[in-house]
This record gives structure tokens, sequence and C-alpha cells, in this order.
């Protein structure tokens, strides 16, 4: 399920819209997953709080939008250019990779909320055909 | 069996109590063939759905979408027995309708989003949580009897 070109070019427009409040959606996006879904919690054991909301939650959803952002420029091809993070998942996180179909949800419920015009159904489905193709370069070197 | 605090009852209540079935109906089922085209298999007699222009337009996909979205209005009226309510709409999609089950998940995925979009900041996190506990217990109901 790769991206067409107009599904790339799509992509990279919402993104642009999207970035005076990448922040935002980052943070909330991670507070939600955890809520949501509780046993992501058990990623976050080692940090003072894992609860939605707060501090090391918000600022970790941002450095995760971060790292997408940087997929959208990469888009071209996720596998090279996602190599050392998916080293960094396989071999230091271990994050099972279900969990990022459960982010992904999250982050495109939070697109909604704060886009709910630019959010149409085509932009849906090219958003998250690209989040999954993210998630297949960060397993790439899970095995 | 499922329980409920009253906080979450109260959510789903509101957000039932204030939702236009036909616009969020409507929405979520075109949403839901778009993003995961393979969901019109089930929809082989109900005309165009040639693109994603078509498909919003389309007048039969419409009218489906309202009567699914009142189908959630029994596990409404009925959250404390869901399982058992549904037992009967559970055997009709396993047994006529041959609908894969992970299909439900993907309709409710896909009628968050759309809540999501109506409510904006309405839509916090602890609504999140209750909603898609809400849609869980009624997914997981309407697969049951699959046998």
């Amino acid at each position: 399920m790769s991206l067409s070109a107009k599904q790339k070019a799509t992509v990279k427009d919402f993104f642009g819209k999207m970035s005076t409040r990448s922040d935002d959606i980052g943070a909330e996006a991670l507070s939600r997953l955890v809520a949501v879904y509780p046993q992501t919690k058990s990623y976050f054991a080692h940090w003072k709080s894992a609860s939605p909301g707060s501090a090391p939650v918000r600022k970790h959803g941002i450095t995760i939008m971060g790292g997408v952002y940087d997929a959208v420029g990469k888009i071209d091809d996720l596998k090279a250019g996602l190599l050392s993070l998916s080293e960094l998942h396989a071999f230091m996180l271990r994050v099972d990779p279900v969990n990022f179909k459960l982010l992904a949800h999250c982050m495109l419920v939070c697109m909604s909320m704060v886009f709910p015009e630019e959010f149409t159904p085509q932009v849906h489905v090219a958003v998250d055909k690209f989040l999954a193709q993210l998630a297949l370069a960060l397993c790439e070197k899970y095995r | 069996m499922v329980e409920w605090t009253d906080s979450e009852r109260a959510i789903i209540n509101s957000i039932f109590s204030n939702l236009d079935y036909e616009e969020i109906g409507r929405k979520s089922l075109c949403r839901c063939l778009i993003v995961y085209p393979w969901t019109q298999r089930y929809f082989g007699a109900f005309g165009n759905l040639y693109n994603a222009e078509t498909i919003m337009a389309n007048p039969l996909i419409a009218a489906h979408g309202t009567k699914i979205l009142h189908g959630l209005d029994r596990a409404l009226k009925n959250m404390d027995d869901i399982k058992n309510t549904y037992a009967e709409l559970s055997l009709l999609h396993s047994d006529k309708l041959h609908v894969d089950p992970d299909n439900f998940r993907l309709l409710a995925d896909c009628l968050t989003v759309v809540i999501a979009a109506k409510m904006g900041t309405a839509f916090t996190v602890e609504t999140q949580v209750a909603w898609q506990k809400f849609l869980s217990v009624v997914v997981s109901a309407l697969g049951r009897q699959y046998h």
C-alpha cells in the first residue's frame, strides 16, 4: 500500500498546514495514547509520570512529532531515511509494532480535532498510509 | 460484564443526545469506504462507489450510514448488557452479511475521527477514553457470535 505521487503531495501539503500546531498535536496524541490504551504506559515506567497531560508525556509527544516531520522530508525513501531510527527502535526501545498503529490513530484523531475542514477523507487516507509506511520503515531492523 | 462509571455513562449519553445521525452516519461510512477501500466489498448493490467524490454524493451510502449509527442506540439503552443486546445482530453480520469483524473496528475508528472533528476541543482525553471504551465493547459484541 505505497503512496501515489498525489498522496505524497497531499501529505506534504497537510503537514505544511499543520506545522504551527504540530507540537500541540504531538503532545496531545501521546497523551491520548497512554489514556486510551493504558498498556502503552509500560514503555514509560522509567518516567516520573506517564499520565496523560504530564510534562514528560507532552515533551515526548513533541519529540515523536518532530520525527514524523523529519520522515515527511524523506517520504520518497523512508526505509533508507529512517535506518538509524529503526535501529534505535529495534535494538534499544523494542516497541511492539502494534503500538505504532495505536499512536497513528491518536494522531489522526488530534489532526481531525484541530483541522476539521482540512482533514478530509482524502487527506485522512493519505496520512494514514504515510504513517503506516513510516511504521514499516521503523520496523525494518526488528528481525 | 463491563463496568461503567457515572462519568462514562454521562459522557456517552451526552455524545448521543447531541448527535446529528444523518451527518455523522453519512460521514463515518463514507470515510470508512474511502480510507479502507476494501470495505467496499460489502456494498456492491449500493451504486456508484467509483471515487471519493461519488462515494460522498451517494444517497444509498448516506442512508445506510444513518441506519448503522441508529444501530448504536440499542447499545446506549443497554450499556450494562451490550453483549446480549447484540447477539442477534452479531449472528446477522456473521451468517447473512458475511462481514469480516475487523471491519467493525475500522468503522469505529472512522466514527471516532468524525466525532472528534465535530466536537473539536470538547473531545477531551476523558471523552475519547469513554467513547473508545464504548465502541470497543460494541465491536467485541458484534464479533462475538461468529462461528
